[in-house]
């Protein structure tokens, strides 16, 4: 018997709320589908289950908050047996199983099966309220439920679960920042970067490119930045247990500033084999997911390095923190056009500051250089990314 | 297509990449930017390519400046689709 247990999405978290179960017990499960949905300080999270088999026993109910490794279900894997009914299991199986009014049939039903559909602000309103979102019937388009529906839910009765988020958030970051400063010794390097060519490059491309389809520096620069990373693999990895674990891929995360309050570091997986064109729709789609509400576990917890855009923000230089168990993070400036020396001759340029913090139980500043070396390097050839 | 059209089709795709934010009060001569935290990049990039959804026509990259409000999104499209 497996369980499925709540699991950890950071550093920064020590409990989620269950906002959604996916799965009864009976269904059939594989190894990557998404079986629930939980609502931590990062927004709503759609969490993956790592077991192939059938779900025996729904553990924990929608609207409970738990620690991070409850476990939530039990999992009875591909070949065992079913165990024999006992008086204990169906004790709490009629205790702890998902709603099955019908309702709620109604609900999941008209939803295609087990995809609720939910507006993310309905689903910020029935976390906040401790609405159960399987227990209503969506009087929106297709079935889905609107922030009406949730606030008629939650008129029969008082809310259960005060709105921690936005305070929780807060403290949250503080805490996992200030073990990172307590416990990463951080070094910073900082350098500028000549973004004429790469810029020249993108508008040439960009010109002959359909809207769908066109490039963002921040493709060029998320791609550039995976490729420099394989020359620094000090750099990508985690420290746990007292050691350096280097990453089994480059999956570096990037930072998103949610407008709810909060910041996540989804990871684009394997980015340094991905094309521009591939990394450019990892990152479309993970800022729509983030706004939305619907980021993957796995995508939260196995960033291998972090990046943040800052530049976005107007800023021109941002030295970051690193995020733990994580020892490195690059922070990208906004391009700016500056007096810049070519050849004997001030010229105006578009430049950009590059920089890293990372943790010198790893690595050096020379390695670190190198680095920074390299991804100005490989922006000077924006045609060979 | 007349000005309330072209501004309902644009405040849906503006709606659409940005759920967890209000776009009903929105001034509309004010930058989209300025108004909605967070706006970045790639944001304004998933809006564009909701609204080239929307209207169907090619919207060249030197063309985005022209995007950064309400008003100037319904004054560029008015212009476009004549």
């Amino acid at each position: 018997m497996a369980e499925f247990r709540m699991p950890s999405l950071g550093s920064d978290m020590e409990a989620g709320t269950l906002i959604e179960w996916r799965i009864k017990p009976g269904d059939s499960v594989r190894r990557g589908d998404v079986v629930a949905v939980v609502e931590t300080r990062k927004g709503a999270i759609e969490v993956e289950i790592f077991t192939t088999g059938v779900v025996e026993e729904i553990l924990v109910p929608v609207g409970e908050q738990v620690p991070v490794g409850t476990p939530l279900a039990t999992i009875r894997a591909e070949g065992e047996e079913q165990p024999p009914p006992s008086v204990e299991a169906t004790g709490r199986a009629t205790v702890s199983a998902p709603p099955t009014s019908p309702a709620a049939t109604t609900a999941r039903a008209a939803a295609g099966a087990t995809r609720l559909r939910v507006s993310p602000a309905a689903r910020k309103r029935a976390a906040e309220l401790g609405v159960d979102l399987g227990r209503l019937a969506g009087s929106g388009a297709a079935g889905a439920i609107t922030l009406d529906d949730v606030e008629k839910a939650a008129v029969a009765r008082p809310p259960t679960r005060p709105a921690y988020r936005a305070a929780g958030m807060r403290q949250a970051i503080a805490a996992a920042m200030a073990r990172s400063k307590r416990e990463i010794p951080h070094y910073y390097l900082g350098t500028f970067i000549d973004m004429r060519r790469a810029l020249d490059w993108l508008r040439s491309e960009n010109e002959r490119r359909p809207v769908p389809v066109r490039l963002l520096p921040g493709a060029l620069l998320f791609k550039a930045m995976a490729l420099a990373l394989r020359q620094a693999p000090e750099l990508n990895g985690f420290w746990v247990d007292g050691e350096f674990k280097p990453g089994a891929g480059i999956h570096p995360g990037s930072a998103i500033v949610l407008r709810g309050g909060g910041l996540v570091a989804p990871a684009v997986h394997d980015a340094d084999s991905k094309s521009l064109d591939e990394v450019m729709a990892a990152l479309r789609d993970l800022v729509q997911r983030a706004r939305a509400g619907a980021l993957r576990s796995s995508e939260m917890s196995d960033a291998t390095i972090t990046v943040t855009s800052l530049g976005e923000q107007g800023v021109e230089t941002v030295f970051g923190v690193i995020y733990p168990p994580q020892v490195a993070l690059v922070g990208l400036g906004r391009i700016v056009e500056r007096p810049w020396v070519v050849d004997g001759q001030v010229v105006a340029r578009p430049l950009m500051q590059a920089t890293l913090s990372a943790d010198h139980w790893v690595s050096d500043g020379h390695r670190g250089a190198q680095f920074l070396a390299l991804l100005d390097r490989l922006l000077q050839e924006p045609e060979r990314l | 297509m007349n000005e309330v059209q072209i501004r309902d089709i644009v405040l849906d795709a503006l709606s659409a990449v940005t759920p967890d934010a209000d776009t009903s009060g929105l001034a509309p001569d004010k930058s989209f930017r300025d108004q909605l935290d967070y706006f970045d990049s790639m944001d304004f990039f998933n809006f564009v390519v909701g609204l080239h959804k929307a209207f169907g026509i090619d919207i060249p990259e030197a063309d985005y400046p022209r995007l950064s409000t309400l008003d100037a999104c319904t004054r560029y499209f008015k212009t476009k689709l004549g």
